[in-house]
């Protein structure tokens, strides 16, 4: 095609005689346009997927109030993916929407006493350890990660460990409930419509077992059924059924509530009224994981994102944020001595003595998924 | 080959909505039916059966259905209530300056998620919102969020606008001139509105009113945010059922049943409503 015949063409394009398909056709433009953007993908603006580039996002599901946002904002200028959250309040929610598929999640957060669930079900892969350098499972504390490892095949990596008391602010409730009997039986007299438990059949069951004495992790169906009415009982006298509490409390509106451990430290930061409960006769200890949901998109970014957060450098930054513990001596070592030293959140070993560890048979049982339905729909 | 020719304008016209239907609505809802008759499975989920226990365990939910079949119905009152002097005043007696204005911040909510702004309400309500200044003025220890009180204001805040447009858009196209003769005829102005103006925007309002109460009946966020998990709808059960208590063949069974709620009150509604004779020479909807 010469300059003359060139012109012709775009003239009739112009004039709205030839289509724009038919000018690109016969000019040859299209073509060169189409050969271009094979050999430079920049150009038409999507990002090559390159091998050793994760992508442009990798999808996080974890808990409320869990990361330092500038630990994400730093992963993204490192490797140009932006974290995006989502976030829930039980390992219920966890497993029903991997059973469901499709969540799109690249890693997500599971409990101790879930992972082997998770295993057995195909909701997660085993680690590739090599894509997580940073985590040294030697120096970790043994017992506290113990769970991340299903029939000597690790699952998951260890994010951090924590406890499950109650917060109580100190300028409302002057008294000083230790135990979680005196916690159900503020709950339904004096501070009515000023307490709120967790979302969540563990711990709420739990620490309602807890009032008779019972285990935390108890399946048995004669004290299920005590919890049960104890749960009802307390039920109108509650402020509300939610794991995202923070919000109440700072509003004033939450005086006493089931409460994890980072929860507890955040909220005694900021008003020091209130102050973080770990009952007398005991309740939950647990330790949190980052796994990989067999179904990531984007296996590669998820392994990304748990090797940066597993940084002890970065996972230092995260446990002042979050204030929990963490099990890991290396980060250990890093922390300020105000936050080794703080109570709440590395408590004397005669504190934690009576805490149990979440049990498989409890995340899998149908009588106490039951139960906290039956509660929540009362 | 039969003796109608085949409208195939027509059909290609409707084909594409038909095939959304098919495969979002009729499958998903077969889908539905086939679990609701099946078992919880040991880990939670679904496992394979022919009952009909779940249903048989729907009683179980009543609070849910109750809380449903009450505010839904009660929200969709309060929002016509509020909507129609709305509407009224929009289309028959605001200057088109002040129409414009007030139309546009009837929709400027819809510019931004209804999750953030239910969110908002939180805090309106909560112990630092309201109750704070009410407090000032010596209303000591009023409670406002998670009641049903905080979710009926979220309800009727987010479903106004949804009410005030079918509303406005009837009024909007009615014959002025049918109210001069009217008028003309010695009608009261009250008169007129009752005998002419009120029946011919009862399309409207029974649009609105579908409008409103079809997505209240299905309503999650509201009663989740603002009831702080203590004013559960049929919504709320199933997400329960589904994502947390892991029973989804009774999650699946409480869906139908909200189904069939809906298709016997809407059945009803339409039948009262044509019956009526204000709907005559009216096209619904």
């Amino acid at each position: 095609m010469d300059k003359k015949q060139f012109m012709h063409e775009l003239w009739r394009y112009k004039n709205g005689s030839v289509t724009r398909r038919h000018f690109l056709g016969v000019t040859g433009l299209g073509l060169a346009t189409a050969v271009m953007a094979r050999a430079m993908p920049e150009l038409v603006g999507t990002r090559p997927a390159v091998a050793g580039t994760i992508g442009d996002k990798v999808s996080l599901a974890t808990w409320p109030a869990y990361h330092d946002p500038k630990d994400f904002e730093k992963f993204k200028a490192l490797t140009g993916a932006e974290v995006q959250v989502s976030v829930f309040g039980a390992n219920e929610e966890f497993l029903a929407k991997l059973q469901a598929g499709g969540t799109g999640w690249d890693i997500f957060v599971p409990t101790n006493y879930t992972i082997s669930t998770h295993a057995q079900l195909g909701t997660i892969e085993p680690l590739d350890l090599k894509k997580v350098p940073n985590y040294d499972i030697a120096a970790q504390n043994a017992r506290q990660i113990a769970e991340g490892t299903v029939n000597g095949t690790v699952y998951a990596a260890a994010k951090d460990w924590g406890t499950t008391g109650f917060a109580v602010n100190t300028d409302k409730i002057k008294d000083n409930p230790t135990t979680w009997k005196e916690f159900w039986d503020l709950t339904r007299n004096k501070y009515g419509g000023r307490v709120t438990v967790h979302d969540y059949q563990l711990t709420t069951i739990g620490n309602a077992l807890k009032y008779y004495g019972y285990s935390f992790n108890s399946i048995d169906p004669k004290q299920l059924a005590e919890a049960e009415k104890l749960l009802l009982e307390a039920k109108p006298h509650l402020f509300a059924i939610t794991s995202d509490y923070q919000p109440a409390f700072r509003n004033g509106d939450a005086w006493l509530g089931i409460c994890w451990t980072g929860d507890g430290k955040q909220l005694n930061r900021d008003i020091p009224a209130i102050k973080y409960v770990i009952a007398k006769e005991g309740g939950e200890i647990w330790t949190d994981f980052y796994a990989i949901p067999k179904s990531a998109p984007n296996r590669e970014g998820g392994y990304a994102l748990m090797n940066f957060l597993l940084d002890p450098a970065i996972n230092k930054n995260e446990c002042i944020a979050h204030g929990y513990g963490t099990p890991d001596e290396r980060v250990l070592k890093l922390l300020p001595k105000e936050i080794i030293d703080d109570p709440i959140i590395y408590p004397a070993a005669d504190i934690l003595k009576p805490l149990e560890f979440g049990a498989a048979a409890t995340f899998t049982n149908k009588d106490r998924a039951e139960l906290m339905a039956r509660f929540k729909s009362a | 080959m039969g003796a109608r020719k085949r409208d195939w304008p027509a059909i290609l016209l409707v084909a594409p909505a038909a095939a959304v239907f098919l495969a979002l609505l009729v499958l998903p809802m077969i889908v539905v039916l086939v679990l609701s008759l099946g078992d919880r499975a040991e880990a939670g989920g679904y496992q394979a059966a022919l009952t009909l226990a779940q249903y048989a365990n729907l009683p179980a939910r009543w609070t849910a259905f109750k809380n449903t079949l009450v505010m839904a119905p009660t929200g969709t009152l309060i929002c016509l209530v509020i909507a129609y002097p709305l509407a009224y005043f929009l289309a028959l007696r605001a200057n088109p300056r002040t129409k414009l204005l007030l139309l546009i911040l009837v929709i400027a909510p819809f510019w931004t998620s209804t999750l953030i702004r239910i969110y908002a309400w939180i805090f309106i309500l909560g112990g630092k919102g309201i109750p704070a200044l009410l407090a000032n003025l010596g209303f000591d220890d009023i409670r406002l969020i998670n009641t049903p009180f905080a979710v009926m204001v979220g309800i009727v805040y987010a479903y106004l606008p949804l009410m005030v447009f079918p509303i406005y858009v009837g009024l909007e196209k009615l014959d002025k001139r049918l109210l001069e003769a009217s008028a003309d005829l010695y009608a009261t102005p009250v008169g007129s509105f009752l005998q002419v103006t009120l029946p011919l925007s009862a399309p409207g309002v029974v649009t609105g009113c579908m409008l409103v109460f079809i997505l209240l009946m299905g309503e999650y966020l509201i009663p989740a945010l603002l009831g702080g998990g203590k004013v559960f709808f049929v919504g709320n059960a199933l997400v329960d059922l589904f994502l947390q208590s892991r029973n989804w063949p009774f999650g699946a069974a409480c869906a139908v049943a909200l189904v069939a709620i809906m298709l016997v009150t809407v059945t009803l509604y339409m039948r009262v409503t044509l019956k009526s004779g204000t709907m005559r020479d009216q096209s619904l909807i």
